[in-house]
């Protein structure tokens, strides 16, 4: 009967809701600070955020003149 | 009987208020430990200053819209695909193409580099995933070594290689994904739990563990424990499809790019969605997300042919950027953060630095 598979359907979801409610969480003040202090630790090799040294990036390789 | 039918719509009744009252139940968890938003503690964090991003390199080639692109580890050679059947592989320092190989279906939704660099892996509307391995002897022709690792039930549109060649993951448009051996061609595990299309999936970055996230048509996004397939965390947010989902660099959280013209950012410790990045102005679906390096930028590539860069701390859009003539159809950042390539329904592919 169609119910039966409905049944099993809500039963298997019932069982996936408790499964996600005895996650374990944390306060978002405390995710949010380790998500902001892993930027901050890693900006420096962030080449898209502080720049590379002229050169040093394959795909901005300086260009020069050459008139000969 | 009559009374069968009976108990049957009880036992239907009580499963649904347990259901409704669960989920209830999970809110209020959530919402307790949610004392403050990311961009309130990310208030003392400088400013970020103007961005100059340009398109560095055009890559021309592909006759129809390109429709997914993955980088290889040596940061330099990306694959393509798209509406057309091809797959490319190019170099995109010199814009080269050094591969091609037509499939034989249109719509290749998917593609990706494996990580040796000595294969690609590939499928869209065969609904299948094939896997090409990369060969410099010009007499030899690619499509002849093709292997067909993944069989879905519809379209494939999304494939990544798990920490070896030997693993692929695939999403389908069948609503499932599912983790298969490149060898054999056997299903390893599958996954099930989205209600509609799975659009993309991404692999939490090696260090953190066995698990993916997927995000579809349902408007969930879905992670994953690879070994017991198993959906350890769900969060439904989103107003519409989620094109794209994309791990941030330390683990602990991903965004995703959804059609209700917004991203977001999920933290998976907190179990919530802890950023929204949306403006009015911006009323087309993100297509595709990618974060630099450190994860303080997130680039999104928008269905209205602009690339939004946001400030993914402080939730402010830092920079817009337009090259491309049609939908940006996928977008990722180079392996080492150097730069990043887009894609789009223009048949071109851009790189930018």
């Amino acid at each position: 009967m169609s119910s039966g598979a409905s049944v099993n359907a809500l039963q298997c979801l019932v069982e996936q809701l408790k499964l996600e409610a005895g996650v374990e969480r944390i306060k978002v003040s405390q995710a949010a600070a380790e998500l902001q202090q892993y930027c901050m630790q890693n900006a420096c090799k962030d080449a898209l955020l502080v720049g590379v040294p002229a050169g040093s990036n394959p795909f901005q390789e300086p260009r020069s003149c050459a008139l000969f | 009987m009559a009374t069968d039918g009976l108990h049957e719509n009880q036992t239907l009744a009580s499963l649904k208020s347990e259901a409704e009252s669960l989920k209830g139940k999970l809110e209020e968890e959530r919402a307790k430990l949610h004392d403050v938003e990311l961009h309130q503690v990310a208030e003392r964090v400088e400013a970020l200053g103007q961005f100059v991003m340009k398109t560095r390199r055009t890559l021309k080639g592909h006759g129809n819209k390109v429709l997914c692109m993955d980088w290889c580890k040596d940061k330099r050679r990306v694959v393509s695909s798209s509406q057309d059947g091809k797959v490319i592989v190019w170099d995109s320092f010199t814009t080269n193409k050094e591969h091609a190989v037509t499939m034989p279906c249109t719509w290749v939704m998917a593609c990706a580099y494996a990580p040796s660099g000595c294969a690609i892996a590939c499928g869209g509307l065969d609904n299948k995933c094939s896997v090409y391995p990369l060969t410099f002897d010009k007499n030899e022709n690619m499509a002849a070594k093709k292997k067909s690792v993944a069989m879905h039930t519809n379209y494939l549109s999304a494939c990544s290689f798990t920490n070896s060649d030997m693993q692929i993951l695939t999403a389908s448009g069948d609503g499932t994904c599912a983790l298969w051996d490149v060898e054999s061609g056997q299903l390893l595990q599958s996954f099930h739990g989205h209600g509609a299309d799975v659009l993309c999936l991404d692999l939490a970055p090696s260090e953190t563990g066995n698990t993916f996230v997927s995000g579809g048509c349902d408007k969930k996004a879905m992670v994953w424990d690879m070994r017991s397939g198993q959906c350890v965390q769900a969060f439904e947010t989103h107003e519409s499809d989620i094109n794209s989902v994309r791990y941030y660099p330390s683990g602990d959280a991903f965004a995703s790019g959804s059609d209700d013209a917004t991203c977001r950012l999920y933290d998976l410790r907190a179990d919530r969605e802890v950023a929204i990045y949306s403006k009015e102005s911006i009323i087309f679906g993100a297509s595709s997300v990618d974060f630099s390096l450190s994860g303080r930028l997130l680039f999104a590539g928008y269905n209205d042919y602009t690339i939004n860069v946001w400030d993914v701390l402080k939730g402010s859009r830092v920079s817009i950027l337009f090259g491309h003539e049609n939908r940006v159809s996928t977008l990722r950042v180079s392996p080492d953060g150097t730069a990043f390539c887009s894609g789009s329904w223009d048949h071109t592919l851009r790189v930018w630095a």
